[in-house]
């Protein structure tokens, strides 16, 4: 029978189907673990004596609480201390590998897992944390899960799952100038609203999507939970592969022949059916900002604050009442005016070397608006050590920004790295929830290019504001010939 | 976990869509390595507002919480649920819940139960109009009782009878560890591992140091 992507990674997993109603039993290939959510699942796992089912299945690493500076000296905060060495406890007591903060492995779960070539196509990957969704981009089914799913996971390497809906996203064309893969989905947020995915495995597909890298595919898996789909997938092609090619987990030799046959079955048949579509063409995007307090209050740059008496559902203009007086803005306002404080480049979502690099192509040679503070956070050590290979650090240094080491940060201001009451910044990250990144903090949720232009001008800016004239730049190394041309 | 079956309670009408886990936990408070004692962090950032619903006494013991759309979006913590159940709530009624909290409060005994929005509407006013009102949650009749309003929940027949029989996951999938063990032998043999541990070279990580800011206006 015809399958969609989803269905088939799900099929290829069920130990048990369910009868009567209960949901079927998936094995899950993949389980990664970090600080926040992992303690009470271990503690569970001692009350009823039961091991880790499988260790070698499972990987941990640092990087909610973790501070981004002195990372060499002891963590200041008494309770962030304590959960780091309650996982480090744990890892030992159970046999799961770890790494931790100054290892150069460590870094945000959802990179870890990439980089090293753990994350594949077809596979079943949790982790407690909700951008779980991220490694779908490798056209793996992968979903984030509470403590309760992780102690089970941990105990039997097993999750009993209810059935999803699938939902064909088509992105169309290509992208215009200046317009990233953030600018996708979160326009998709926008369209579709922050529940519009509920109960939905997505399959991103389409020319826009085929032609990104896989950090671009990353960021937009990524944010699936933030439209309230389980997950967000993409079929794996020629560039997932050479990607994943002598990363140090990838199979090697004929093993690696194995893998890519399979691999390459990983898609939707054409006659298979989604439970719902969505089109959208790439040609009408354009740099995509969030004005509210949830991702799906987001509208082009060029657009104003809305004007809540002119929104039809009341729920929605309450909420846009509500969003509009925390965020302190005045309904009409164009989104250009708004003047930042904090610039924000980091995360899951948009903390990997791609994005750090066309960042930097943008600042080089500049200097930061006055006013504003810049923290830039590589996704992971890895990350952080490929930026400075590059040179970027030197850049982000130059231009008055700070180079921080790596984890989760300002994100979600679970370390020191956070925004005081009132202040307002622009975050590459995937969350604008009121107080998400500190008490009080106003987060606009960007991409990597509008946050770099952003940091030059002091207020929401896209590149082509900067009035370069010249192509936004891409993901790509830095050449000296090519950049300084173009920046 | 404890059976579920009726639950009576008072409830607590909070007039908002869209209200994340981030609200119902802040991230600060997810740093304890205990199951219990969250009930303080519930709703953080509202509790200091003297208006806010939980802090008028009429509602403060409330136990069922009536919320608009889309109840419990974003990060997957479960510490939102533990959090509404350590202060007392046993249920929560809302039109959409997101998928994550629905499947979390189910395995933590706390029922996240679906009702049209029409009827919460219905019943916000009952207990805005009468502060206090109680609501009966019925899973045998799959009913919500308040006043003289009686509306029809939903909740799926998995979790409805795993609540009423009080049984946990874990001990059920580890009844069929034969089937897992089987499924482990069928495994193709270039799945990868995380152990043995392949990885680069182990490199130093040198330590970022803060940076005096010369121009920036920091808010203080």
């Amino acid at each position: 029978m015809a399958g969609t992507l989803a269905e088939k990674v799900w099929d290829a997993h069920v130990v048990r189907r369910g009868t009567d109603g209960a949901p079927d039993l998936l094995y899950i290939d993949l389980h990664l673990v970090h600080e926040v959510t992992s303690p009470q699942a271990f503690e569970g796992l001692r009350i009823a004596g039961r091991p880790v089912r499988r260790p070698d299945l499972t990987l941990a690493t640092e990087d909610h609480n973790t501070p981004t500076l002195d990372i060499d000296r002891p963590i200041a905060d008494t309770t962030s201390r304590t959960q780091i060495q309650t996982l480090r406890n744990n890892a030992a007591e159970f046999g799961v590998r770890i790494h931790s903060l100054g290892d150069a492995d460590q870094g945000i779960v959802h990179q870890v897992g990439p980089q090293l070539g753990l994350t594949q196509p077809g596979l079943t990957v949790v982790c407690g944390d909700s951008h779980t969704s991220t490694h779908g981009a490798f056209g793996a089914l992968a979903f984030g899960i509470g403590t309760s799913e992780v102690e089970h996971v941990l105990a039997t390497q097993t999750l009993p799952l209810a059935p999803f809906k699938t939902m064909a996203i088509t992105v169309d064309g290509q992208l215009p100038q200046g317009a990233t893969s953030k600018d996708i989905i979160l326009a998709i947020i926008a369209k579709i609203g922050t529940g519009g995915g509920q109960g939905y495995v997505l399959e991103y597909r389409g020319e826009a999507i085929r032609s990104l890298s896989m950090e671009a595919r990353m960021t937009i898996c990524n944010m699936s939970i933030e439209a309230g789909a389980r997950a967000g997938m993409i079929a794996p092609d020629e560039t997932t592969f050479a990607y994943l090619k002598g990363r140090p987990h990838a199979p090697e030799g004929a093993d690696w022949d194995a893998a890519v046959e399979y691999w390459k079955t990983l898609r939707t048949d054409d006659d298979a059916v989604f439970d719902e579509e969505v089109v959208l063409a790439a040609a009408d995007l354009e740099p995509f900002v969030t004005w509210g307090t949830n991702p799906g209050q987001g509208l082009p740059l060029s657009a104003n604050v809305p004007v809540p008496e002119q929104i039809a559902d009341a729920n929605e203009r309450v909420a846009a009442e509500r969003a509009i007086e925390y965020m302190g803005l005045t309904p009409g306002q164009p989104l250009r005016e708004i003047k930042v404080d904090t610039v924000f480049i980091g995360s899951c979502t948009n903390g990997r070397i791609e994005d750090l690099r066309s960042v930097a192509k943008v600042v080089r040679g500049k200097k930061k608006a006055d006013e504003v503070r810049v923290l830039v956070v590589p996704a992971s050590a890895r990350v952080r050590l490929q930026a400075e290979a590059e040179g970027l650090d030197k850049i982000f240094l130059d231009f008055g920004a700070e180079w921080r080491n790596a984890g989760c940060s300002m994100c979600l201001g679970m370390n020191p790295d956070q925004l005081t009451p009132g202040e307002r910044s622009a975050s590459t990250s995937n969350r604008n929830f009121e107080g998400r990144q500190g008490k009080g903090g106003r987060t606009h949720l960007v991409s990597p290019l509008v946050a770099a232009a952003t940091a030059i001008r002091g207020t929401l800016s896209s590149y082509g504001d900067l009035g370069t004239g010249r192509p936004a730049p891409d993901g790509s190394p830095l050449s000296d010939e090519r950049d300084l041309q173009t920046v | 976990m404890e059976k579920f079956t009726q639950h009576t309670g008072v409830g607590v009408p909070l007039r908002r869509s869209n209200v994340d886990t981030d609200q119902i936990i802040p991230a600060v408070y997810l740093k304890r390595v205990t199951r219990t004692g969250f009930e303080d962090a519930l709703f953080a950032a509202w509790r200091g507002d003297p208006a806010f619903i939980l802090n008028q006494d009429a509602y403060s013991s409330g136990t069922v919480l009536v919320a608009g759309p889309d109840f419990g979006t974003g990060s997957s913590r479960e510490h939102a649920v533990w959090a509404l159940k350590d202060y007392g709530f046993k249920v929560v009624l809302s039109a959409r819940f997101a998928d994550i909290f629905r499947g979390n409060s189910g395995k933590q005994g706390l029922l996240a139960a679906q009702l049209a929005q029409e009827d919460i509407e219905l019943i916000w006013k009952i207990l805005e109009t009468r502060p206090g009102t109680e609501i009966t949650v019925d899973l045998e009749s799959r009913t919500v009782t308040c006043d003289d309003v009686v509306v029809p929940l939903h909740v799926d027949d998995y979790t409805r009878w795993r609540l009423m029989e009080g049984l946990d996951d874990i001990g059920l999938t580890m009844q069929h560890t034969d089937e897992i063990a089987d499924f482990e032998a069928r495994r193709e043999s270039w799945r990868p591992a995380t152990l043995p541990a392949k990885h680069l070279p182990p490199v130093e990580i040198k330590a970022a140091r803060p940076v005096e800011v010369e121009l920036g206006r920091r808010p203080a």
